[in-house]
């Protein structure tokens, strides 16, 4: 077997690589789309050029749409570290939630200058989400609970302990309507230029926020790829035997992984409050921005760099899909596309083996 | 060798011209040749990845050849599936099983060819049929036992059965003996021999010289794809096939200079442990291993060795005892803690605990020492290093194919992965090496080289720990050769001039010195 290196044809190594079997899941899913839209007879070439007319044909629609991507970058990264680390943080949802809710207190509470103001805001959400996916972590580890039980619970936990805060009096907003007051301006990170054409250009949801999700899923790259811990981690989430037999506690590594997870969902809801909502309301349901993380992971074959592109897709998706109603498409149908691809990413690796295996077979 | 043969020459049952078979720009079969009489016992003999598996699978239809055709029964056929090659006769038995575990052993046997009775599964007549034909080969099961519940030996028997059942004449068994017992395989060989008496004819896949000479009639030998030759077996001795099949002269015996042990460095008493039931499984074990000699530690499966192994190096906590290293307590300690204090292994089973195998080769080269200075700075890993690193394991260890070394661990062969622990092992140098199985499943090339290095770590004056399932790995290595039985040594022998049969007493709990 010594001399079988392959040189490979640039075909051969497309065959190969993850990212076209996750564009090909992409396509189907908007076929499926299609054709549940051409069922309920709506067509499908209407749809789809309002789906793409409502995130590109205007500056300010991209904008948006990086908005809406922003807060699912990050829960998905959370969920993308996690499984790199033989993990499910299910529980990005419930992070998120505690992450927004410590932002919103320090946001509301701590007047401080504004990069500081906006840090301390940070800071606290990912301490918040940190600890949360820790308490899980610790049952896990010390009392064998399965996490994804756990998790699933503190996300309601999560839900309910936000719905108090927002009606404690020194929280809630004087006046009309169920949310907190909103968070200082100094804690904000949408922008004004203060050049009103450049402003025009670019809508009333610029924010800033997209910078810190791009910025957490480099280090987070970084962390996996180049560093000792990393090494630990995908060390015990692959293989936790071998791990503990190289002398690394897979315990204490388990811990580790889990409460970054937590941390970045909890800056996911950090950016969401401070970069679009500056306040929350009460939840009549949960918002799913936990759980549109694991979407995103799966996409992104829990690449962190990945994580990007799949936010940045599922976050257009959302945005142009508030905008099928103007042409009676329901907007359900962007759940089903992405429920489709998500369907087919998961038998991918099966079909990536029977093309390989058809080819190799000639 | 004594064994009958029932080899009818006037009938060819196979014959194979010329198979060529490519994957892209890699021929893993060149030409091969091979023709199977009635009766006949032919073994396929080759290192791993010499191409016997892809030979095989074209035979029995999952393969396509690229160039060459077959003949069944003198008639040529093309063989495009295996429901063909059952069709015509053929049937395979494959390395890892194939049955359904929580069902009983006549149903695995009639899965998919259920004789019926209206619309229902004619159990008792299946079972009739499966007793007749176990009795008929004398292939011993229990036709009621749930398969979860059998010996290793007896799913293999279960898997001829399955075969026989089929109708198949010719008998494809891959690595048959790999995961069997010294005494299930010689009931395998006698079974073997009952099925050629009834003019079955048997290709046996395997790089087991023994078996080969205890069971086969003919020999094909194959080498990087390539035939070598055809031999008759009985014209021939081990080192003649060892030599043909890697294509040097093979040292079996390992050469083993004199040498008096020093201090003692590995020092294991009275340890109590439970296996994974909880179950009391070490009852008081003592064992010492001095510098510069190798113990071996003999004994049948399950009487302890795997939990004594574990216990010793962390993975396990024992119930009460006491293992010292150089003289330090280092009984329930960490893995780590345990390594540091100068324990290596070369765990049992390599993919499981030796490797993580989506790793690179690089980063399972340094499982232990990614955090030192050496190949970290500051929590970030030094990455050149590390790769550099690799390059001179490859070299160093002949770990092939050369250039892998950030491709993944569980790309490579068997047998290299086995040379990565053991480079990694080796390199970090500590007094005591305890090596668990370290040649299970591979071939004599590597067979030879895994004990060279294990005899050159003694000659340095390391303290080597050898527990084996293979009596005659043991026999050839050991200066020292403790028995294990039912959790306690229940004696020691110098491995000089040990017996077999005395050895393999002791291990039957036969000993009668307490």
């Amino acid at each position: 077997m010594a001399n079988q290196e392959k040189k490979q044809s640039f075909g051969e190594k497309l065959l190969r690589t993850d990212v076209l079997y996750t564009l090909i899941c992409i396509v189907i899913g908007f076929i499926v789309g299609a054709i549940l839209l051409a069922l309920a007879g709506i067509s499908p070439a209407v749809a789809y050029g309002k789906l793409v007319d409502g995130v590109f044909s205007k500056p300010k629609y991209v904008v948006w749409s990086i908005v809406y991507a922003t807060p699912i970058i990050l829960t998905g990264l959370s969920v993308a570290f996690s499984f790199k680390t033989g993990v499910f943080n299910i529980g990005a949802e419930g992070q998120f939630v505690v992450g927004s809710l410590a932002a919103v207190c320090v946001g509301i509470f701590c007047p401080l200058p504004k990069p500081l103001h906006i840090l301390l805001c940070l800071l606290a959400a990912a301490v918040a989400g940190g600890l949360w996916s820790m308490l899980v972590a610790i049952l896990k580890v010390k009392r064998g609970i399965n996490e994804v039980l756990s998790f699933i619970m503190f996300n309601w936990i999560a839900y309910y302990l936000s719905n108090y805060v927002v009606n404690i009096g020194a929280v809630h907003k004087t006046g009309e309507g169920e949310a907190t007051k909103d968070i200082l301006e100094t804690a904000s990170m949408t922008f004004k230029t203060g050049n009103a054409a450049v402003d025009k250009f670019l809508g009333g949801g610029a924010s800033y926020s997209i910078v810190f999700a791009v910025l957490a899923a480099i280090i987070i790259a970084f962390i996996l790829d180049k560093t000792t811990l990393g090494y630990k981690l995908k060390a015990v989430g692959f293989n936790k035997h071998a791990a503990q037999y190289g002398g690394i506690n897979a315990n204490k590594e388990i811990l580790t992984a889990l409460t970054i997870s937590g941390m970045l969902a909890g800056l996911g809801g950090a950016c969401q409050l401070m970069g679009m909502g500056n306040r929350i309301s009460q939840f009549s349901s949960q918002e799913m921005y936990g759980f549109q993380g694991i979407t995103v992971a799966l996409i992104a074959s829990s690449n962190p760099i990945g994580c990007i592109f799949a936010g940045l897709f599922y976050g257009a998706m959302k945005y142009g899909g508030t905008k099928l109603s103007l042409v009676n498409a329901p907007n359900e149908i962007v759940n089903i596309i992405m429920g489709t691809i998500i369907f087919f990413i998961a038998i991918a690796p099966a079909l990536k083996k029977a093309i390989l295996k058809t080819r190799g077979g000639k | 060798m004594g064994r009958e043969s029932h080899v009818d020459l006037s009938q060819t049952v196979i014959a194979m011209h010329d198979i060529v078979k490519k994957f892209g720009d890699f021929t893993a079969n060149d030409g091969i040749n091979l023709t199977v009489h009635k009766g006949e016992v032919h073994a396929i003999l080759g290192e791993n990845g010499a191409g016997k598996s892809t030979l095989m699978n074209v035979l029995y239809g999952l393969y396509k050849p690229t160039s060459g055709y077959i003949e069944v029964a003198g008639k040529k056929e093309n063989i495009d599936s295996p429901e063909k090659a059952i069709e015509l006769g053929i049937g395979m038995v494959h390395q890892h099983f194939m049955l359904v575990q929580p069902f009983t052993v006549t149903e695995n046997i009639i899965l998919g060819m259920e004789p019926t009775k209206g619309l229902q599964v004619d159990l008792k007549k299946a079972r009739e049929q499966v007793v007749e034909l176990s009795e008929r080969y004398g292939l011993q099961v229990d036709p009621d036992a749930k398969i979860e519940d059998v010996s290793v030996g007896m799913q293999q028997r279960v898997e001829i059965l399955k075969v026989l059942y089929r109708g198949a004449d010719i008998l494809i068994l891959d690595e048959p003996t790999a995961s069997l017992t010294p005494q299930e395989i010689t009931e395998l060989i006698e079974i073997i021999g009952h099925l050629t008496a009834d003019g079955k004819s048997v290709i046996l896949i395997t790089h087991k010289l023994k078996e080969i000479k205890s069971s086969a009639d003919y020999c094909t030998i194959i080498r990087q794809g390539k035939y070598i030759q055809t031999v008759k077996v009985e014209e021939v001795d081990e080192n003649d096939l060892a030599s043909m099949m890697v294509g040097r002269n093979v040292n079996f015996k390992v050469d083993k200079k004199e040498q008096e042990p020093g201090e003692v460095a590995l020092e294991v008493s009275n340890v109590h442990g439970n296996d994974y039931r909880n179950i009391e499984i070490l009852k008081g074990l003592n064992l010492k291993v001095r510098k510069g000699e190798i113990v071996g530690l003999a004994g049948v499966d399950g009487n302890g060795q795997t939990e004594l192994v574990e216990i010793i190096t962390g993975l396990r906590k024992g119930t009460q005892g006491s293992v010292k290293v150089n003289g330090k307590e280092v009984f329930n300690l960490s893995p780590k803690e345990i390594f540091d204090a100068g324990i290596t292994s070369i765990p049992a089973d390599r993919q499981k605990h030796g490797l993580v195998l989506q790793f690179s080769n690089a980063e399972n080269l340094i499982l232990q020492n990614f955090a030192t200075p050496e190949y970290s700075k500051h929590g970030v890993l030094k990455k050149d290093v590390i790769r550099a690193h690799a390059t001179e394991m490859f070299e160093k260890f002949d770990i092939r194919p050369r250039g892998k070394e950030l491709a993944p661990s569980g790309t490579l062969s068997g047998g290299n992965q086995q040379k990565v622990i053991i480079a990694r092992e080796i390199t970090n140098d500590s007094d005591v090496l305890i090596a668990v199985n370290p040649t299970r499943g591979l071939d004599v090339g590597a067979i030879e080289y895994v004990h060279k290095y294990l005899v050159e770590q003694r000659n340095k004056g390391k303290a080597v720990l050898l527990v084996s399932f293979e009596l005659d790995e043991i026999m050839s290595l050991s200066d020292q050769i403790d028995v294990i039985f039912d959790g306690k040594i229940v004696g020691r022998v110098p491995g000089k001039g040990a017996d077999e049969n005395e050895l393999g007493l002791m291990m039957a709990g036969g000993a009668n010195n307490g």
